[in-house]
């Protein structure tokens, strides 16, 4: 990482840490906020999230690998999640797994080359009588069958 | 020690503790409970467990620990409380109402078998080649519930790598049972941060920032983990099959010391009680297995006395006769090297504040490979050193790139106490048995200035009698050379001397107040440390700290289990032994005057005495790339 680049960060935590405070409540929240804006949290950023609260950074990194929504890992600009629950299952999600498969060519837990895309697996959505539902980015899709899933693959950037 | 709030841990999801109250008088201070059939009085805010064992109402337990904040995560200490849906943990659950509770109905006791026989489905036991075989509490509590079969399976194959990269500490995550003792002692207890859980559900596990291997992140080697991990999972890094290879090579002249703390506590590894030490006992034995010198590593905490003493009187004429104020003052202890590595990770840019000096076991290791190399006609390629120690840090210490001053690897290995017990069991040797003896020359006994260096306020009071001698040219104002305000475990003290008729040499020094502060454990190093960036040392003179709470005698090698009722114990057998010696003050110790006569002819920081007895630091700063 370059020196410039990590000063930006560094900038943008203290922001963020001025922003919702010291308080160890405030720390998923500032997680978040990096999540959304750099799609992963790097080690740097923990460790700098961890020396301005004041707490260990193996805090840090234990909170981020609880939580699935958050990456320590970068990912693909878009994060594409097939919810696997036993309803969504029952109505049909292997065929739409076996399309995005084929489709993007990798397999779930994978990036693409031109990391556009994420593959992943979620739980219940809440989406049981909607199924089989996907989470692309933060909105739900729901009642997929392989061709809609495939056209919403294709219309994300 | 200090007690404070637990920080880590949300106020929402604190457990449940209620302040006993101080009055036990008032309406509502106490409260009446039923244990089994039997009615008790306890104070409000008594949890089930403390009320049943003062009650010598046996329960297991396993993530429980009276050094550590409260967790309630392993459940083996369930009990039936009447009127509750489930069973509620003993030890989080404090009593505030007149309850009924029952520890042993049939419920309990399948509850308690079941969460075992989970427990163990998750522990890779292979317990005859088990470090911990015959001292491990998941063996116990599995004997203790009749564990007949593994009702929940048993893990077949290791899961994890073993993490040996860490000179002191090896993790072995297979052996773990996840009650978070470790992470609570890291955490909490030493405020160093290295453990905690990673992941969730069936794949969590205790790592360290990002999974990296131990070596590679602020870990201080304390060892306060081990003392406390209910299994093997944490423990020291075993060279005894080293020294067993070196003792058998009839050509190596292998040279053991041992310093106070670990001698103050081998008896428990024995079956004894706490509170006695066994250091003639412990010579005997040491020759009996083939050490071919046994010395005493107090001579050099003598010697360490003195070089630091004069460190110290050298920097405060530079402060106040020279008006220098590039001179660091207050001047810190360099002798734990859990201490050491904690601040050059953590305060890197306060390294100069601390005494240039080695530990008493890094000079010892220099000067047999030097001195006694010379004096005993032996090449000092053919010696082997070993320092028995109570500490886990004292391994990676002799294992430091620059303690390579006597022009060989100064001290070759660093033995804990648990792995000196067994050592001695191996050879066949029952230590409480042994007949008594002495130390060898040309070191002989020592002072016990240097004895005391073992409790918490040690190297102080032991400093102290020094330099208020050399300064004053009278002895310490305090009865029998005992310095009250060193003694205790309060987790940071402060107090001063004043120096009043001083001889010539040191007039510069009349009426200073000399303040000096005491703490032990990291956690109250930190406090120590954020006192000095505010500026609240500024007018301290010298600063011990020790790593581990309680001192040397607390340490990571020392055996387990720890509390600080057998930490106050074992500071008693200490502070005994040291009131029955004849010399009780470094600088009468005629051995060390024989060694700045003989050796260190330009006397105490001198150039040789620079060249082989202080050391430098490096900034190794808190981040982990």
């Amino acid at each position: 990482m370059l020196v410039l680049e990590k000063n930006a960060l560094s900038e943008e935590i203290e922001s963020l840490v001025n922003q919702f405070g010291k308080d160890r409540s405030a720390l998923l929240q500032i997680l978040q906020a990096i999540q959304r804006k750099h799609k992963h949290i790097s080690d740097f950023a923990q460790q700098e999230v961890a020396r301005m609260m004041d707490i260990h950074p193996v805090e840090v990194n234990s909170v981020i690998s609880f939580y699935s929504f958050l990456y320590s890992e970068p990912k693909g600009r878009n994060i594409v999640r097939l919810c696997q629950t036993i309803s969504c299952d029952m109505l049909g999600k292997e065929k739409i797994e076996e399309a995005v498969q084929r489709e993007l060519g990798i397999t779930f837990g994978q990036t693409t080359k031109d990391k556009r895309i994420t593959l992943e697996y979620t739980n219940c959505l809440g989406m049981c009588d909607q199924g089989p539902a996907m989470l692309v980015n933060e909105k739900v899709y729901t009642k997929l069958d392989p061709e809609t899933a495939i056209n919403i693959l294709n219309s994300i950037k | 020690m200090v007690k404070r709030e637990n920080e880590r841990i949300p106020v929402s999801q604190q457990p449940f503790v209620v302040d006993k109250p101080t009055d036990l008088t008032t309406i509502g201070g106490t409260v009446s409970v039923q244990i089994n059939e039997k009615k008790i009085t306890v104070p409000l805010g008594t949890t089930i467990l403390e009320a049943c064992q003062i009650n010598q109402i046996h329960i297991p337990t396993l993530c429980h620990h009276p050094d550590l904040c409260i967790a309630g995560v392993c459940r083996v200490c369930v009990v039936e409380v009447e009127k509750m849906r489930t069973l509620q943990t003993a030890c989080s659950f404090p009593i505030t109402s007149p309850i009924k509770i029952n520890t042993s109905t049939e419920m309990v006791r399948k509850a308690r078998r079941h969460i075992i026989d989970l427990l163990l489905s998750e522990h890779y036991g292979e317990c005859y080649s088990c470090f911990r075989n015959g001292n491990c509490e998941l063996q116990n509590l599995a004997k203790e519930y009749g564990v007949d079969n593994y009702t929940f399976g048993h893990v077949e194959t290791p899961r994890y790598e073993v993490d040996r990269s860490s000179a002191a500490v090896v993790r072995d995550m297979n052996k773990c049972v996840l009650c978070k003792r470790c992470v609570r002692t890291c955490i909490d207890l030493q405020e160093v941060g290295v453990l905690e859980a990673i992941n969730r559900g069936h794949e969590t596990h205790v790592g360290t920032f990002l999974d990296k291997p131990l070596a590679d992140v602020v870990c201080i080697n304390c060892g306060q983990c081990i003392n406390r991990c209910p299994t093997s999972a944490l423990r020291a890094n075993d060279p005894s099959d080293e020294i067993w290879a070196a003792i058998d090579d009839p050509k190596k002249h292998v040279v053991i010391q041992t310093a106070p703390s670990p001698r103050a506590a081998i008896g428990e590894e024995f079956g004894k009680e706490p509170g006695k030490s066994f250091t003639g006992e412990l010579n005997t034995a040491l020759r009996r297995i083939g050490f071919d010198r046994v010395f005493d590593t107090n001579f050099t905490a003598d010697l360490t006395i003195m070089e630091e003493g004069t460190e110290l009187l050298t920097r405060l004429k530079k402060a106040i006769v020279d008006k220098d104020e590039s001179v660091k003052l207050p001047q810190f202890t360099s002798c734990s090297p859990g201490w050491v590595k904690y601040i050059e990770h953590f305060y890197p840019e306060f390294l100069e504040y601390l005494s240039s000096a080695k530990s008493p076991q890094q000079m010892f290791g220099a000067l047999i490979k030097t001195f006694y190399a010379q004096e005993a006609k032996i090449d000092p390629a053919d010696i082997i050193t070993v320092a028995l120690m109570p500490c886990a840090a004292k391994k990676f210490e002799c294992n430091r790139p620059e303690m390579f001053d006597s022009g060989f690897k100064d001290v070759d290995y660093g033995l804990t106490t648990r792995e000196m017990a067994k050592m001695i069991r191996e050879a066949g040797i029952y230590l409480p048995e042994m007949p008594k003896s002495h130390f060898d020359d040309p070191f002989g006994d020592a002072s016990g200035a240097g004895l005391i260096f073992g409790a918490t306020g040690g190297v102080m009071e032991a400093a102290l009698r020094t330099a208020y001698e050399l300064v004053t040219g009278r002895e310490v104002p305090f009865k029998n050379l005992i310095i009250e305000p060193c003694r205790g475990f309060e987790g940071v003290k402060q107090a001063s001397v004043k120096l009043e008729n001083c001889v010539e040499q040191y007039k510069f020094l009349e009426g200073v107040d000399l303040k000096f502060v005491v703490a032990h454990g990291t956690a109250n190093a930190k406090i120590v440390m954020e006192m000095l960036k505010k500026g609240e040392l500024n007018d301290v003179h010298f600063v011990e700290i020790m790593a581990c709470p309680g001192g040397c005698l607390g340490g990571g090698g020392q055996p387990i289990p720890t509390s600080a009722e057998i930490r106050a114990k074992r500071a008693e057998a200490i502070y005994e032994e040291e009131a029955s010696l004849p010399i009780r003050k470094s600088h009468e110790n005629p051995h060390v005057n024989y060694i700045y006569e003989k050796f260190l002819t330009e006397g105490p920081c001198g150039k040789l005495s620079h060249k082989l007895l202080h050391t430098h630091y490096i900034k190794r700063g808190k981040y982990i790339s």
